[in-house]
C-alpha cells in the first residue's frame, strides 16, 4: 500500500515538476531550473560512487567536462543532433571513468581522493592544450546552438530544453534507484561497509568498484552533456577545481547514499551561491566551507537524513503510523 | 646543455618548495592517516599575514618569524578544534572537513585581502643571477632556506626528546600514552609544525608566482605528487620526491609537454606511482589489520 502510494506520489510530483515551471517560470528561471536538474544528475553520479560505494571522489567535474565537450564537439564539428550526443557521451565518460578508476580504486579511499583531486586540477589545462585545439576550440571554447522544439510543438526553446533535461534526468534517477535497490546496489554498499565480508561472499571488490566508478562517471557525463546543451557554451575554465568541489558540496549537503539527496544538493549549489554572492564575492566559499564542516559534525547524512527523520511527524504520515 | 642545467637548477629551487609542503603533508599523514587538502590554503593565508606585516613596516625577517609562529598557532588550533574529534572518522568525514577548511581559508583570504594579484618581496635582493647564471638570487636563497628548514626538522625529530616523543606518538599512540607521552598535545604540535613549514614554503614561492588566494593550488598538487613519489609514509622520501617532482616538472615542461601541460605532469606522476609502485620509491608497504 505504502509503496504504491509513494510511486503515485513520485509520478505526480514529476508531472508537477514538468508542468509548473512550463506554465509559470520565466526564461531565466527555466534556465536555472534546467541547471538544477543537470546538477542533480551530476551529484547523483557522485553519490553512486561516494555515497553508496564509499569511494571519495573530488574530481567529478572532469567527467562533467568530458560529457559537455563530447556533446559540444559532436554538435559543432560533426553536426550530430543534440539528443543523439547523449548516448555517445555516456559511453565516452563510462570508458574514461573506468580507465581513471582502474589504478586508483585498487588502493585506499584516500588515494582515490588524491588522484581525482589531481584530475580536477589538470582538466582545464588539458582542455586548452593546443594539439586538441581544432576540436576543443582552445581557450575560446565552443558555442553551440539551442535546440528547437521537435514536431513543431508550441513552446519556446527554453521550455523545450527544460522538459528534455527533466525527462533525461528522471530516466537517470529511475535507473540509479533500480541499480542501488538490486543485487549490485547491495554489493556496492557491502563493499563500503564491510569490504572483508563482501570479498568473502564472492564479490570481486576491485572490479565492482571500478565499474561503479564507470557508471558514476557515465551519469555525471550525461549531466555535462545536458549542461552544455542548456548553457550553449563550453570553455575550459568552467570545469576546474571549483566545479568538482561544488559537486562534492552538493553531495554532502544533499546526503550520501540517498536517491533524493542529490536533488536537495543541486538546489543548494544552484541558488545559495547566487544569494550569498550579493553579500560578497568571498561569501559563497565561506558558506560552503562552514556548512561542510558543520554538516560533517552535526548531520553527516545531509538533508536526506533530516527529511527521513522528520517524515514520521509530517501530517500526511501520521494516520498510517 | 646549459639550457638543461638551467632547468635542473630551477627545478631544484621549486622542488624545495614542493618538498616542504610534501613534508608537511607526510607529517600529518604518518600521525593521523589524514591528507590535509587545506595545507596549501593555510600556507597561502599565512603568506598574506607576512605581507600585511611587511606593509605595516615590520622588517622582513621579523615578519618571517611572526608569520611562522602565527601559522603554528593556527595549525594547532585547527587540530585541537576540528581534527581531534575526527581521529577515527571515515575517510569521507575527514576529506569533507579538509575541503571545508580549504573553502574557508580561501574565501576569508579573498574577503580580507581581495582577489587581485599582489607582488611579494624577496629578502635576497634583486640583481643578476649567481653560480654561472644558473640560479637567480631568489632561487638560490629560497633553496638555502628550504634546505636549512628541512635539515632542522630532521635534527629536531632525531636529536631532541620532544621530537622523539612526537615520533612515538605518531608511531604507536597507545604505548606512548602508557609511558607518559601526552599524545594529543604531540599531535597538535605536529600540526603546528606542519603548518609552520607550509608558511615558509608560501613565503618562498610567493615572490615567484605572485600572491593571490589561489596561489597554492598547483603547488599543493606537486607536493602530493612528490609525497606519493617518495612514499607517503616516509618523510625523507617525501622530501626527495618533492625535489624530484620539481626537476621533472621543469624538464618536462621545457622539453616534453610544454609549459601549458605542466599540471598534467603531476597527475601523470600520481597515476604512475599508484599503478606501478603504490608505496612510492622509499615508502614501506602499508598493511592493514583485518
Amino acid at each position: 500500500m505504502k509503496n504504491t502510494m509513494s510511486r503515485t506520489g513520485i509520478i505526480i510530483s514529476c508531472i508537477l515538476m514538468a508542468a509548473v515551471p512550463y506554465f509559470f517560470a520565466s526564461g531565466y528561471q527555466l534556465f536555472q531550473l534546467t541547471l538544477v536538474v543537470t546538477y542533480a544528475v551530476a551529484i547523483l553520479g557522485l553519490n553512486l560512487v561516494t555515497g553508496y560505494n564509499g569511494q571519495v571522489s573530488l574530481g567529478h567535474g572532469a567527467f562533467y567536462a568530458v560529457g559537455a565537450y563530447t556533446t559540444a564537439i559532436l554538435m559543432d564539428k560533426f553536426n550530430v543532433p543534440y539528443w543523439a550526443t547523449l548516448p555517445i557521451s555516456a559511453a565516452v565518460c563510462a570508458g574514461f571513468g573506468f580507465l581513471i578508476g582502474l589504478p586508483a580504486l585498487r588502493l585506499g579511499g584516500l588515494y582515490l581522493a588524491l588522484t581525482t583531486f589531481a584530475l580536477a586540477v589538470a582538466v582545464p589545462q588539458l582542455l586548452k592544450y593546443r594539439l586538441f585545439e581544432d576540436y576543443t576550440g582552445g581557450v575560446q571554447g565552443i558555442v553551440i546552438l539551442k535546440p528547437d522544439p521537435p514536431f513543431g510543438l508550441p513552446m519556446t526553446g527554453d521550455q523545450w530544453v527544460f522538459l528534455f533535461t527533466l525527462l533525461v534526468g528522471i530516466v537517470c534517477f529511475v535507473l540509479s534507484a533500480n541499480l542501488v535497490k538490486g543485487r549490485i546496489g547491495r554489493a556496492m554498499m557491502a563493499i563500503r561497509d564491510q569490504p572483508l565480508a563482501a570479498e568473502a561472499m564472492g564479490i570481486d571488490i576491485a572490479m565492482l568498484k571500478t565499474r561503479t566508478f564507470a557508471v558514476s562517471a557515465l551519469m555525471t557525463g550525461i549531466a555535462g552533456s545536458l549542461g552544455a546543451i542548456a548553457v550553449q557554451f563550453v570553455a575550459p575554465d568552467a570545469f576546474g577545481v571549483p566545479l568538482s568541489l561544488t559537486f562534492f558540496v552538493g553531495f554532502v549537503v544533499g546526503g550520501g547514499a540517498s536517491i533524493v539527496g542529490p536533488i536537495f544538493g543541486a538546489i543548494f549549489v544552484e541558488f545559495i551561491p547566487n544569494i550569498a554572492d550579493e553579500i560578497s564575492k568571498a561569501a559563497p566559499g565561506a558558506v560552503y566551507g562552514v556548512l561542510l564542516i558543520a554538516l560533517m559534525f552535526l548531520a553527516p547524512g545531509g538533508c536526506a537524513s533530516l527529511v527521513r527523520k522528520a517524515a514520521p511527524y509530517m501530517p500526511w504520515n501520521r494516520k498510517t503510523g | 646543455m646549459d639550457g638543461v642545467l638551467h632547468q635542473v637548477f630551477s627545478g631544484i629551487a621549486s622542488g624545495g618548495i614542493y618538498a616542504s609542503i610534501a613534508l608537511a603533508l607526510v607529517m600529518i599523514f604518518t600521525a593521523t592517516h589524514h591528507v590535509n587538502f587545506a595545507q596549501g590554503e593555510m600556507a597561502m593565508f599565512s603568506t598574506y599575514i607576512a605581507l600585511t606585516l611587511i606593509e605595516a613596516g615590520v622588517p622582513y625577517w621579523g615578519a618571517f618569524v611572526i608569520t611562522i609562529v602565527f601559522a603554528m598557532v593556527v595549525g594547532t588550533i585547527v587540530q585541537k578544534i576540528l581534527m581531534e574529534p575526527l581521529m577515527n572518522a571515515p575517510v569521507l568525514a575527514s576529506v569533507g572537513v579538509f575541503i571545508g577548511l580549504l573553502f574557508i581559508f580561501n574565501s576569508v583570504a579573498g574577503w580580507i585581502f581581495t582577489y587581485t594579484l599582489k607582488p611579494f618581496p624577496t629578502p635576497f635582493g634583486e640583481g643578476g643571477p649567481l653560480l654561472g647564471g644558473f640560479f637567480s638570487r631568489h632561487e638560490l636563497g629560497s633553496t638555502a632556506i628550504t634546505v636549512v628548514v628541512l635539515f632542522s626538522v630532521w635534527a629536531f625529530f632525531r636529536f631532541t626528546s620532544l621530537g622523539l616523543a612526537m615520533r612515538a606518538a605518531a608511531f604507536n599512540p597507545v604505548s606512548s600514552r602508557l609511558v607518559g607521552v601526552p599524545v594529543a598535545t604531540m599531535l597538535a604540535l605536529g600540526w603546528g609544525l606542519a603548518s609552520g613549514i607550509g608558511a615558509i614554503a608560501g613565503m618562498m614561492v610567493a615572490p615567484i608566482v605572485f600572491l593571490d588566494p589561489n596561489m597554492m593550488g598547483g603547488v599543493l598538487l606537486y607536493a602530493f605528487a612528490g609525497a606519493l613519489l617518495g612514499g607517503i609514509t616516509n618523510p625523507l622520501g617525501a622530501v626527495l620526491g618533492g625535489f624530484l617532482v620539481g626537476i621533472i616538472e621543469n624538464l618536462g615542461g621545457a622539453y616534453i609537454v610544454g609549459t601549458e601541460l605542466k599540471l598534467s605532469l603531476a597527475l601523470i606522476i600520481i597515476v604512475a606511482v599508484l599503478t606501478l609502485k603504490p608505496a612510492g620509491l622509499f615508502g614501506k608497504v602499508l598493511a592493514s589489520r583485518v
